[in-house]
């Protein structure tokens, strides 16, 4: 680090000198260096006077405190509340938050942290802290060697578990790592006096504190090796479900860890799995076929091997059909009506394909003569599959996240799942892993200065890039204005990342957001609808340089929303629909009109 | 006008009222945002005084945080309905409402009126709209104010109790607030712009430092706990008319834990008034409370601490100053009960069926349709439906040729006067609590029947089943359900942990007394049973519950709410 008279205590002659010194000075110097200046501190802080007070304030500009509160009825939200603005008044330079409005991840980066939280019912942190609470004691949790806290607990001491949540994250803190800066002081009902002694015993510690040295951040290799080809086996960290009880849908967020992994993505990219089938139609495959699974078969053209169950569940599709599979099969089997099947009309073919699989195909047109070898031979890889990135790296670094729509359905007699859809929904638990690579999309992707306006149209799912958008957008500060237009079923159970939204409408990150709820009402409204209602507003914003994103299913939603944009530039211009949709092709040219749909 | 002398800043609550345009605030633009179906904290105070909280499903919290969704956000509508009579008419919209916007259920009240729960945001004007049809609201059901109007349920004096049951709801009607808000926001009243007239003559712009109840008893029966109210009054018979009433003042249920400054209290008389001076009185006692009541502290606003910071004599004092005019002495009257009285009753040529209606839920369950079966009644009845105190229903009003057929459709559903259960279960009571109630610590409405199953044996062992015990539980101890008149009453600490209480009156006319602290079932249970045993063996003649286990020493008696706490 450089010091300048304005980022120290220091005076100009001073400055050049340590500037000249420190860069010599060898690791275990500095380490001796700093033990000595501590001490000596200590005891010659007595005789102290005018220039160490101008220390302490310069101190206080650089070493931020954090002050964080779980609270249930209020006090310890006006405790931190006061203590803030006591600290504040003394120029400190502080942060105040609810444990939950504040990002866990960001632990990592606090320096002092004075924690407050009440404890609820029968030893239960309060609500707005369990979700803090579970990911302290998570293995996510990071090491905090850097930080320095105290804790503030209070209770009624009249429940068995008395203020057991602040000496639960006292305990936590110190295990992973933290340093007690003054000891946690546990206030019964009246807490007024013990929580106003225990400011003062930690203030007068800050006080006293000696600027600490940066930590040495810690160097990530960006040399990413891994890549579609050699996908990177990503950990689950998360799998939530994230539509409410009594949805039509299932709807699943999915975190991933892609820490060493090297590899970096930008807010409209899409990350590609590899996924694995279900291991219980394996299973009834084998069966059926009367196979042995542990028969080795090879996987590829060098020859590699694996056992014919690993096979059908990592490396072959058997969950679709195909016609150029039909007909490799047709050579397989003496059966006559497979041939039958393949040679009538095309929407025949198309009829029968549809919602089928390999198991229903074997059933129907046996016997199989063949062997396993022989069979798989002719079947593909299972295809990857690709999803818009829920997240932005900058908010969420060595993370990604994904919003998976789990597709289910009956169909001939059988309950059948999406493969990757199905797999992320029912057998993947936080601990598993992925296989996961980045699929670069520039053609979706926010405009390169901050502050023009995009409008962001997504249903269901295609929501997801909108997620990494605004994430990104707040990370970096920007200005521009945002407005997202957002469809689902209903709005109790369905309303895809609520509370995000919420959050960044009311920090002024999204501007705007309209829904449609296509069930709540007698008639169906879709995100269409809600634009054509805001036909003027929305002509202004594209008049005013913004860009527009579409997001989702492609068939439906991405074609009328099309439409809606050429009704909204012909009626707002006044011109011909071929003008209109002249109009909308110059935007696209411009990189002002893009879609991410499927 | 207002004479304050209380000390302190006013609380954030009396800000939010002043500012509010007479309750009005933002309400109607909070109810249109599309994107939470929340309103702002601010406004929820106020969206009370309109009759309405705002609840999550508690049971769904933390389940829908982790799924980024906001909570389960819904509203309870409570209706004001003066000592608790409906029509049929106004049943079948209620019945309604609660299975078009509601949970499909309808919860009787303590205090005699229903509460639909579970109505969604954008339902809320619907529903309010198609009670304003039906001749219901729900203004001042809620809020600092003068909330529902209790009065006895009497079914055996059909023309006393229409006579005082007028009395009751000419209280309600002229101490509703007079701000046309609530007609503007769910009625669609236009808003006038003249405002040279005194918007609220009685409350002012800030309302009352907190909730104000009126009860109006009939002795012998005290089934509206008319010492639990801000204001009872008690109506006084001679030779089968009213007379007029006996005036009480400063009762109270709520307290919060931990704090002993706070705590249950009976009104005490402070005199007496002839029928037609009621409203005059209950104005004039209002407007004192309106003046001196805390509005720095809410929990410590209620009227109770108002007279016990000042003095009975004080109040009495002040009344009569207000008033230009003396009360006059107390007369005498005498309670033999709190609970219902269960079954048929004649009274003045006309039948009346009391049901019994656990803890006050109309809902439709494997045991029995009560929800099908109230309303196959409301389509043929032709009398009124009553809403008792304790939270049951009386079929009232039945004419001699409809008996057989309301006795029919009462076999049908299921429907029952209770008396195949112990006399405990048919005198207990408990509140909403869990999953909706945002004050619940622990739960009641959904566990107090299976705690009463497990007493029961207890009871049935003892030879009790038929000794009428009152045994209340509420979730918190802001006490809905009068737990402290109860002779066993539980008030929820924590999930599965309460504090027990022991010792209250048979009549209401004692608080109980805290016996145990923090406890759960399996404690619960052991405690209950020697005592109830001692008691089947030692009790005197006619001797309750409640005075028995003040004779045996288990606790001491409450003579006031000053030392329920000592």
């Amino acid at each position: 680090m450089q010091f300048e008279v304005m980022n120290s205590p220091f005076n100009q002659e001073q400055t050049e000198l340590l500037n000249r010194l420190l860069p010599t000075l060898t690791e275990t110097q500095k380490i001796w260096l700093s033990g000595y200046l501590s001490v000596r501190g200590e005891t010659e802080s007595v005789a102290t006077t005018d220039p160490a007070s101008k220390q302490n304030e310069s101190e206080r500009e650089t070493r931020e405190i954090t002050v964080l509160y779980g609270s249930h009825t209020g006090n310890c939200q006006s405790l931190a509340e006061s203590f803030f603005q006591k600290l504040e008044n003394e120029e400190y330079k502080v942060t105040l938050s609810s444990l939950d409005d504040f990002k866990p991840k960001a632990l990592k980066n606090v320096k002092d942290l004075l924690l407050l939280t009440s404890t609820h019912g029968d030893g239960d942190p309060p609500d707005n802290a369990l979700s803090f609470y579970d990911y302290l004691f998570s293995n996510r949790a990071p090491e905090v060697e850097d930080l320095r806290y105290s804790v503030l607990s209070l209770g009624d001491s009249s429940y068995e578990f008395f203020c057991q949540t602040g000496k639960d994250f006292d305990q936590r803190l110190e295990e992973l790592g933290g340093t007690r800066l003054y000891p946690r002081a546990d206030c019964d009902l009246d807490f007024e006096e013990p929580a106003e002694e225990w400011f003062e015993g930690v203030f007068a510690v800050l006080n006293d504190s000696p600027l600490s040295e940066e930590s040495a951040k810690r160097e990530v290799s960006t040399h990413g090796t891994y890549s579609r080809t050699n996908p990177f086996k990503a950990q689950i960290l998360e799998n939530v479900n994230l539509n409410g009880r009594g949805s039509n849908k299932e709807t699943r967020h999915l975190e991933l860890d892609l820490e060493g992994s090297g590899l970096e993505y930008e807010p409209g990219d899409s990350l590609g799995i590899y996924p694995e089938n279900d291991t219980k139609l394996v299973d009834q495959l084998i069966e059926e076929m009367k196979w042995d699974p542990k028969e080795e078969v090879p996987i590829n053209k060098n020859g590699d091997l694996q056992s014919l169950s690993d096979a059908l569940t990592k490396t072959y599709e058997i969950t679709s059909l195909t016609k150029p599979l039909l007909e490799k099969l047709a050579s397989l089997t003496p059966n006559e009506e497979l041939p039958t099947i393949l040679n009538a009309e095309s929407e025949e073919l198309k009829t029968y394909l549809y919602g089928r699989d390999l198991i229903d195909l074997i059933r129907a047109f046996g016997p199989w003569p063949v062997t396993a070898k022989e069979f798989i031979g002719v079947l593909r890889r299972i295809p990857v599959r690709l999803y818009s990135i829920a997240s932005s790296s900058k908010a969420n670094p060595d993370e990604v996240h994904l919003t998976i729509g789990a597709l289910r359905y009956d169909a001939h007699g059988r309950k059948r799942a999406g493969v990757c859809s199905g797999q992320c929904a029912e057998r993947s638990l936080p601990g598993d892993e992925l296989p996961v690579f980045v699929q670069k999309n520039q053609n979706f992707r926010l405009p390169d200065h901050p502050d023009t306006p995009v409008i962001m149209i997504g249903a269901g799912t295609g929501v997801a890039p909108y997620r990494a958008f605004l994430q990104e957008r707040e990370e970096t500060g920007s200005q521009g204005d945002t407005w997202l237009f957002f469809g689902e079923q209903h709005f109790v159970t369905d309303f895809l990342y609520q509370i995000e939204w919420q959050k960044w409408l009311k920090k002024g990150v999204l501007s705007k957001m309209d829904v449609a709820f296509s069930r709540d009402t007698d008639e169906k409204v879709y995100v269409q609808h809600r634009m054509l209602e805001r036909s003027k507003e929305l002509y202004e914003w594209l008049e005013a340089g913004a860009h527009v994103y579409v997001c989702g299913d492609e068939k439906y939603m991405a074609k009328d929303v099309h439409a809606a944009l050429v009704t909204i530039v012909r009626e707002e211009r006044e011109i011909s629909e071929s003008e209109a949709e002249a109009y909308l092709a110059d935007l696209r040219n411009e990189k002002r009109y893009q879609r991410d749909v499927y | 006008m207002s004479k304050k002398t209380t000390q302190g800043t006013p609380s954030e609550m009396e800000n939010i009222k002043e500012k509010s345009d007479y309750l009005r605030g933002s309400l109607v633009e909070s109810f249109a945002d599309p994107i939470t179906s929340s309103i702002p904290d601010a406004e929820t105070k106020l969206l009370k005084f309109h009759g309405s909280y705002m609840q999550d499903d508690r049971d769904l919290r933390q389940e829908r945080k982790q799924q980024k969704l906001e909570p389960a956000y819904q509203f309870m509508v409570r209706v004001r309905l003066p000592g608790g009579v409906a029509t049929p008419e106004q049943w079948l919209v209620m019945d309604d409402l609660a299975n078009r916007y509601g949970n499909g259920t309808l919860k009787l009240t303590t205090r005699q009126t229903f509460q639909m729960h579970g109505v969604l945001k954008w339902n809320m004007k619907k529903s309010i709209q198609a009670m304003d049809r039906a001749l219901m609201d729900s203004l001042a059901a809620c809020g600092d104010v003068n909330r529902n109007v209790m009065c006895n349920a009497n079914p055996y004096q059909s023309n006393i109790h229409a006579e005082v049951h007028e009395w009751a709801r000419k209280l309600s009607d002229d101490l509703l607030p007079r701000t046309r808000a609530y007609h503007e926001i769910w009625l669609d009243e236009e808003k006038v712009l003249d405002r040279s007239e005194i918007i609220e003559p009685m409350y002012g712009p800030q309302y009352l430092p907190r909730k104000f109840k009126i009860g109006v008893a009939v002795p012998p029966s005290n089934d509206v706990d008319i010492f639990s109210q801000d204001l009872g009054f008690i109506a006084i018979l001679e030779d089968g008319k009213l007379q007029g009433f006996n005036v009480a003042v400063g009762g109270g249920m709520g307290m919060t834990h931990g704090d002993p400054n706070t705590y249950p209290q009976l009104s005490r008389i402070i005199g007496f008034c002839s029928p037609e001076k009621i409203v005059e009185v209950a104005e004039k006692i209002i407007t004192i409370q309106r003046d001196y009541g805390d509005r720095s502290e809410r929990k410590y606003a209620r009227f109770k601490y108002t007279i016990d910071r000042r003095g009975l004599e004080w109040v009495r004092t002040e009344l009569n100053n207000r008033l230009g005019w003396n009360l006059e002495e107390e007369r005498s009257y005498h309670f033999d009960h709190n609970g219902d009285r269960y079954g048929w009753l004649k009274g003045d040529g006309k039948w009346h069926l009391t049901l019994f209606i656990q803890n006050g839920r109309i809902v439709d369950s494997r045991d029995s349709e009560i929800m099908t079966g109230l309303r196959e009644i409301a389509k043929v009845h032709t009398g009124d439906f009553r809403l008792t105190p304790n939270q049951n229903l009386i079929i009232a009003s039945v004419s001699e040729e409809k008996k057989s057929e309301i006795e029919a459709l009462v076999e049908k559903y299921g429907l029952t006067d209770g008396r195949q259960n112990s006399a405990l279960r048919r005198n207990s009571m408990a509140c909403v609590a869990f999953p909706t109630c945002g004050l619940a610590m622990a739960e009641a409405e959904r566990y107090l029947p299976s705690l009463i199953d497990k007493i029961e044996v207890i009871v049935d062992e003892a030879g009790l089943r038929d000794e009428e015990i009152v045994i209340r539980m509420s979730g918190c101890p802001n006490s809905c359900s009068r737990p402290t008149l109860g002779e066993i009453a539980f008030i929820g600490k924590a999930p599965g942990k309460y504090n027990m209480y022991l010792g209250a009156g048979f009549v209401g006319d004692r608080l109980s007394k805290l016996y145990k602290e923090n406890i759960g079932e399996e404690e619960i249970l052991q405690s209950l049973k020697p005592i109830l045993f001692k008691f089947a063996k030692e009790k005197e003649e006619n001797e309750h519950f409640g005075d028995y286990v003040i004779r045996a020493g288990y606790v001491e008696r409450v003579h006031s709410g000053l030392d329920f706490h000592k």
